[in-house]
């Protein structure tokens, strides 16, 4: 009956029960500040992070696997705020015939060869989850969309439209001490572009292998994912306005292996649409943006990643202007090292930036005790001497994190 | 009923490799037959597989998965497609391994979490296949041209008479030899031996439980129960093939980046 129901409600033709698969977790995450700082109107003391989340999944494909759904949902309760909340991870519908794939709904989308470096991958991203040391998979959000992938030998294409703007979730002033030009301004405003059919965002991939190259072209055609703010306030009380500026970006990147390792190549030109000659103070002028990585394996169970990633801005941004720096350079460097059969991780990822003089480093200690259960244990830490974009803005706001997780 | 073709004479490109005298098997040539028959028996294959972790103590992590795998027309070359089904923090995520005989391979990892598919250094094909015991060497077979093959006896091992070849390694690696029991009648290894560089033994490989399987067009003899015990810490890592199936037609597009997203359902259910 309970089945009869569900398949009902899924509008689900040939459903059957052991086509239907339910999954899930809980999960408890805690991150704590360490520097001793607390936000001003911030919230939950020490605490960056306290929640428990239930993870229902749900999925299921008829027989011929032509029609297939997934739904992936958190309920949890923030312990910070003292609210429950639920959040749609994933939710589509998808059909495959010959070359077609075709999914509806919600989904989480990922391109690009970077590692936490993004050139062509312009989904939203949640950094407030990342630096608070939720699991990785947080910092990806879905995206509600179309998506048209069609797969052949030549060339693969996939297509995503989405009429719904989701912003990146940055870290917020209530949990993390950050820098804030407009803090004396009471009123902000948010203004999202709204869901027109003019501005659905589209992000195409056209992708295929050549020399032992796993090549790929994107184009993007939609807005910057985080802010631009600018004051307002004709006369009366100072407020500022939080707005989403168009952009378009088109890019290239290739992966293959290399010197016994992968070498990983990306680049990307982000062209600023609302403000091409960098007139426009709070909006970010157009760049590019290019990534070069090559991962090894050391030893057994032991492998590296390094990276060079770089913004060069068009023009001299003006004072006042979003992005102080008119050439950006970051290298990181990641270490990762299995221990015990894998039960244990050890893994480090390490970023400097030598234009900034910023830095970041986040070490952590997974351990899988049973089939069910794991834990993890570490630490976001941030420094730099000036409140430059990223890492030094960040520098209160170390902190330590603890998550443990059972599946059900 | 099924169809035994044995599974030695399956392979066009085994003789090219290492031509032995008529009639006459030296100890390369046995390794050639006993890699064609353990490791590229039919066209293709698919298994659903369950393998337990077990330590000293007796503490056990399981990891369940679906392998398909399909040979290549020419030569050796052969891609592999690893489906995980449990633990639950990996379900979903899927490998996907063009070996190539010659050259290192290439392996790409789909990660379901965050839909993101990449590439991944696949250097060291002696560091362990996910967490167990095996090596990926030991998964998918080890360059025979990476060692140097002895005949030294023969001999029963159980009810089966055995070839006893001894394989010892031109260039350093982790193991300064390792000695195999293979059948003479099916040439599946049923038992090897790895000698760590100090030449204490380190690794024991049984072949548990030997069946003519395959759900198919076709069967071949295959090792259903294995087991690759640490014998100098005591861990082991036994794998059962809980189904086989051979010669199903895999498509070539299945091993592509699409597959790796969205298996077809019928083959990873």
């Amino acid at each position: 009956m309970r089945w009869g129901a569900l398949c009902l409600l899924l509008l689900w033709p040939g459903c059957a029960p052991g086509e239907v698969q339910f999954h899930g977790f809980v999960m408890g995450n805690v991150a704590v500040r360490t520097t001793g700082e607390r936000p001003p109107h911030g919230e939950g003391g020490v605490f960056v992070l306290g929640e428990e989340r239930l993870r229902l999944d749900v999925s299921g494909a008829t027989a011929t696997g032509r029609m297939l759904f997934l739904a992936k949902g958190d309920l949890f309760h923030d312990a910070v705020s003292n609210r429950v909340e639920g959040d749609v991870r994933e939710a589509y519908a998808g059909f495959r015939g010959g070359p077609l794939d075709l999914r509806l709904g919600r989904q989480i989308v990922t391109w690009g060869v970077g590692d936490l470096f993004f050139v062509n991958d312009v989904f939203p991203k949640d950094w407030e989850s990342f630096f608070s040391g939720r699991p990785m998979e947080y910092l990806k959000r879905g995206v509600d969309a179309a998506r048209v992938q069609y797969s052949s030998r030549p060339v693969n294409l996939d297509l995503i439209a989405t009429p719904f703007f989701r912003a990146d979730a940055l870290p917020s002033p209530r949990r993390f001490l950050l820098y804030d030009p407009f803090a004396g301004v009471a009123s902000r405003e948010e203004r999202k572009p709204p869901a027109r059919a003019a501005n659905t965002e589209v992000a195409l991939r056209v992708s295929r292998r050549a020399a032992g190259f796993d090549l790929s072209f994107y184009g993007y055609r939609g807005f910057w994912r985080t802010p631009a703010v600018a004051a307002s306030g004709d006369g009366g009380a100072p407020s500022a306005v939080q707005f989403y500026p168009r952009l378009v970006v088109w890019g290239a990147s290739a992966q293959r292996n290399w010197l016994a390792g992968v070498i990983s190549l990306e680049a990307g030109r982000y062209d600023s649409r609302d403000d091409r000659r960098g007139a426009n103070p709070p909006i970010p002028n157009s760049e590019w943006r290019m990534l070069a990585g090559y991962q090894r394996q050391l030893a057994a169970d032991l492998t590296a990643n390094v990276q060079v990633y770089s913004e060069v801005v068009d023009r001299p941004p003006r004072s006042g202007a979003a992005n102080p720096d008119r050439f950006r350079g970051i290298a990181s460097f990641r270490l990762t090292q299995f221990v015990a059969y894998q039960n244990w991780r050890l893994s480090v990822f390490l970023a400097y930036s030598p234009t900034a003089d910023d830095f970041f480093a986040q070490p952590e200690i997974w351990r899988r005790l049973t089939n069910r259960f794991s834990v993890a244990a570490g630490a976001n830490i941030f420094s730099g001497r000036r409140e430059t974009p990223f890492f030094g803005r960040m520098r209160k706001s170390d902190n330590v994190y603890v998550t443990a997780r059972m599946d059900l | 009923m099924v169809l035994l073709i044995l599974a030695a004479t399956g392979l066009a490109g085994a003789s090219a490799l290492a031509p032995a005298g008529p009639g006459v098997l030296d100890g390369a040539g046995i390794l050639e037959k006993s890699q064609a028959a353990f490791y590229y028996p039919g066209a293709d294959m698919s298994a659903r597989v369950v393998m337990d972790l077990i330590t000293a103590e007796g503490r056990k992590r399981t990891r369940v998965l679906t392998m398909m795998r399909k040979n290549l027309p020419d030569g050796w070359r052969q891609r592999y497609f690893l489906y995980f089904h449990e633990p639950g923090d990996v379900r979903r995520t899927a490998f996907l391994v063009w070996k190539h005989p010659d050259r290192d391979d290439e392996r790409w990892i789909f990660i379901p979490a965050v839909n993101m598919t990449r590439r991944i250094a696949a250097r060291d094909s002696r560091s362990s296949f996910v967490g167990s015991d095996f090596s990926y060497e030991d998964v998918s077979g080890r360059n025979l041209a990476a060692d140097a093959h002895t005949l030294l006896r023969e001999e029963k091992l159980g009810e089966a008479v055995c070839f006893v070849v001894q394989s010892t390694p031109k260039t350093a690696a982790d193991f300064s030899r390792k000695l195999a029991w293979i059948d003479k009648a099916t040439f599946l290894p049923l038992r090897e031996e790895y000698y760590d560089t100090r030449n204490q033994l380190a690794r024991v490989f049984t072949a548990d439980r030997v069946e003519t399987a395959g759900g198919g067009k076709a069967a071949y003899p295959t090792v259903m129960k294995r087991t690759m015990k640490n014998v100098q810490n005591g861990h082991r890592t036994e794998v059962v093939f809980e189904t086989v199936g051979y010669d199903l037609g895999l498509e070539a597009d299945l091993f592509t980046e699409r597959f790796l997203q969205q298996p077809p359902q019928k083959w990873v259910r």
